[in-house]
């Protein structure tokens, strides 16, 4: 962190923050103990941030998979209130977020301000979408019979999702907003070089009614931590934004096993409006047939 | 322990002789019972030594249907599950037995026939044992002659909480009698109501001395259940009773043991405090359902390196 040392200050002790994991609603250290030094963009050192392990990899999915039954099913209206009580909370913390920002990426504070702020309607707009999407990719479809014959979109379970490298927030809100906000759960492995404020959100996401389990972070070596999870038979889908060509390869390699679904890596640029593809990237359109009732005299049931 | 071993033969004669000796029992070092218990929890067991633990441990689990809504379906299910757990993967050992209420065993015997697999039932009012003693005997001749392998009998809790250790003696030994050759006999004591770690070894004891088969910790009906001490306390007790008796009795805690895990604590604790002879089906059991499960789940992670999950495996 970067401490000010004003004079009114100088006779405080630092307080220095540990950085901890978040999983299943708690702030866990790392299952292995480790943890690895998290510096600037100019290489000062900044925090210890957590090394996970394969086996907080796998803890982390234990808990998205029992949260999944509950925030699934909740209303696309509760989800809604409850995405936007986040962005509440955000908002609260913004001088926080901007630090962190800033010191990640390199930008000026009003830079590093403006990112904060686009993330934060960023999360906004997600939580409007949750009682809209089946609307739009759902609905009523003529079929040649007496029966109604509806789509419904539905989610698609548990959500691996490689955060963007150097987008550390606005790209972070950007793959893991869509993803919940639609009734999945998620395991997030943050930026691998600049992780602070993906840790962060966990501290508001556990103080926003978001129940425990829904978004789970990981922090430390992308590769380690993503190669157990793609290959893992109770994780349904992976979203390869933070990784590279042939780490992506690999992971999609290994994906296929038990065919989950898969985002690629694509070059996208955060700051611009998202438009609705990684909404829609994890669902499942679910179709079902209901007789119009029993036919008339007329051969009509109406 | 005790060192007289020619006495033991006498401490059954009378209600004051049989209560002298329990009374006389050491007291437990609760702080240094629960302290051995946790450190022997925790070893790590990793590779090989994983495989095989994970392999005795299905081999040694009851795999348990006790609920008041099973049908003679899920028993077969169960049955068929005890016989394959994982039909994926044919190594996989089978359990040890499928433990049902008595009504289930005839059900139960037809699912595992020709398999190996033990049919063990429930009897004498389980779980509450409330109830006279024709009513339990009838229970138990019931469940033997529909074919039960094995009869799990809880004791009564209250008379053995108010003192009448005779009354708890001579029922186990009624209870043993109705099993008669053909069916061995498992005594639960229900730790969990029975409020000290004297009282636990003071039961092992009683049920060992009246001719228990098994010493059982629980039901798995009541808030705690199977714990690594109480445990550690009944395989110390099976370990004594053989050095002084000759006579070895198998330990089954029952309840709580959900995860791989803590299965394989409690394997240490036999390793470490009975000794190898234990560390079989014949004299150490797991009274679980859902561990099944997690011990399967591990085993396809060990034989394929990924994380495997719950949507491959049995439902039940």
């Amino acid at each position: 962190m970067s401490e000010k040392t004003d004079k009114t200050e100088q006779q405080r002790l630092s307080v220095f923050k540990t950085y901890k994991l978040y999983v299943g609603g708690k702030f866990p250290r790392s299952e292995s103990g480790r943890v690895y030094e998290v510096t600037d963009s100019k290489g000062k050192w900044l925090a210890n941030a957590p090394l996970s392990s394969r086996k907080d990899a796998r803890d982390a999915v234990v808990a998205a998979r029992k949260a999944f039954g509950g925030w699934s099913g909740a209303t696309a209206y509760n989800r809604g209130q409850i995405l936007y009580r986040v962005a509440e909370m955000l908002e609260g913390r913004r001088d926080q977020f901007v630090r962190e920002v800033a010191d990640a990426e390199g930008l000026s504070k009003s830079k590093a301000a403006a990112v904060v702020d686009a993330a934060i309607d960023r999360w906004v707009w997600y939580a409007g979408w949750t009682d809209k999407i089946a609307q739009v990719v759902g609905g009523g479809n003529p079929v040649a019979g007496p029966f109604f014959n509806l789509s419904t979109p539905e989610p698609t379970g548990v959500v691996t999702v490689l955060a963007p490298q150097e987008s550390s927030f606005l790209g972070l809100v950007s793959v893991i907003a869509p993803v919940i906000a639609t009734g999945n759960t998620v395991v997030v492995i943050a930026s691998e070089k600049s992780p602070l404020p993906a840790l962060s959100l966990g501290e508001v996401l556990a103080t926003s009614d978001l129940p425990g389990g829904v978004v789970n972070v990981l922090s430390g070596k992308t590769a380690e931590i993503a190669a157990p999870l793609a290959a893992h038979q109770d994780v349904n889908a992976i979203d390869l934004a933070g990784a590279d060509d042939v780490l992506a390869k690999e992971l999609e390699i290994a994906a296929a096993d038990n065919l989950k679904r898969v985002v690629r890596p694509q070059a996208v640029d955060y700051s611009r409006t998202p438009g609705i593809e990684r909404l829609t990237a994890f669902l499942e359109t679910k179709t079902v047939w209901h007789p119009t009732g029993a036919l008339g005299a007329s051969g009509s049931s109406y | 322990m005790p060192t007289t071993a020619p006495a033991l033969g006498d401490v059954t004669a009378s209600d004051s002789t049989l209560r002298r000796f329990l009374h006389g029992l050491p007291g437990v070092d609760t702080v240094g019972l629960e302290a051995r218990a946790a450190s022997l929890g925790t070893r790590s067991i990793k590779t090989t030594a994983k495989a095989y633990a994970i392999d005795l441990a299905i081999s040694m689990v009851d795999l348990t249907t006790l609920e008041g809504a099973d049908t003679p379906g899920k028993v077969r299910a169960l049955g068929a599950k005890a016989v394959h757990p994982d039909p994926t993967d044919r190594t996989t050992p089978s359990t040890a037995a499928v433990c049902v209420y008595p009504d289930m065993v005839a059900t139960a015997k037809d699912a595992v026939a020709g398999s190996g697999v033990k049919v063990a039932s429930v009897a004498t009012a389980f779980p509450a044992g409330r109830a006279a003693l024709d009513v339990k005997l009838a229970d138990v001749r019931d469940a033997v002659a529909a074919g039960a392998d094995e009869i799990d009998m809880v004791i009564d809790r209250g008379a053995f909480l108010a003192g009448k250790y005779m009354k708890v003696y001579d029922e186990i030994t009624a209870v043993k009698e109705a099993c008669g050759t053909s069916a061995r006999l498992k005594v639960i004591f229900e730790t969990g109501e029975l409020s000290t770690y004297d009282n636990i070894r003071r039961a092992s004891w009683l049920g060992m001395l009246a001719g228990a088969d098994f010493i059982k910790t629980s039901t798995g009906k009541v808030a705690v259940n199977a714990t690594p001490a109480n445990t550690l306390l009944m395989l110390e007790a099976v370990r004594d009773f053989r050095a002084q008796t000759g006579v070895q009795v198998g330990v089954k805690p029952a309840g709580g043991i959900r995860t791989t895990k803590d299965a394989i604590k409690f394997l240490v604790l036999v390793n470490e405090t009975a000794g190898a002879d234990w560390l079989d089906n014949h004299w150490f059991r797991f009274g679980a359902s859902s561990l099944l499960n997690d011990l399967l789940m591990q085993r396809q992670k060990l034989a394929t390196g990924r994380y495997s999950g719950p949507d491959y495996v049995t439902v039940d």
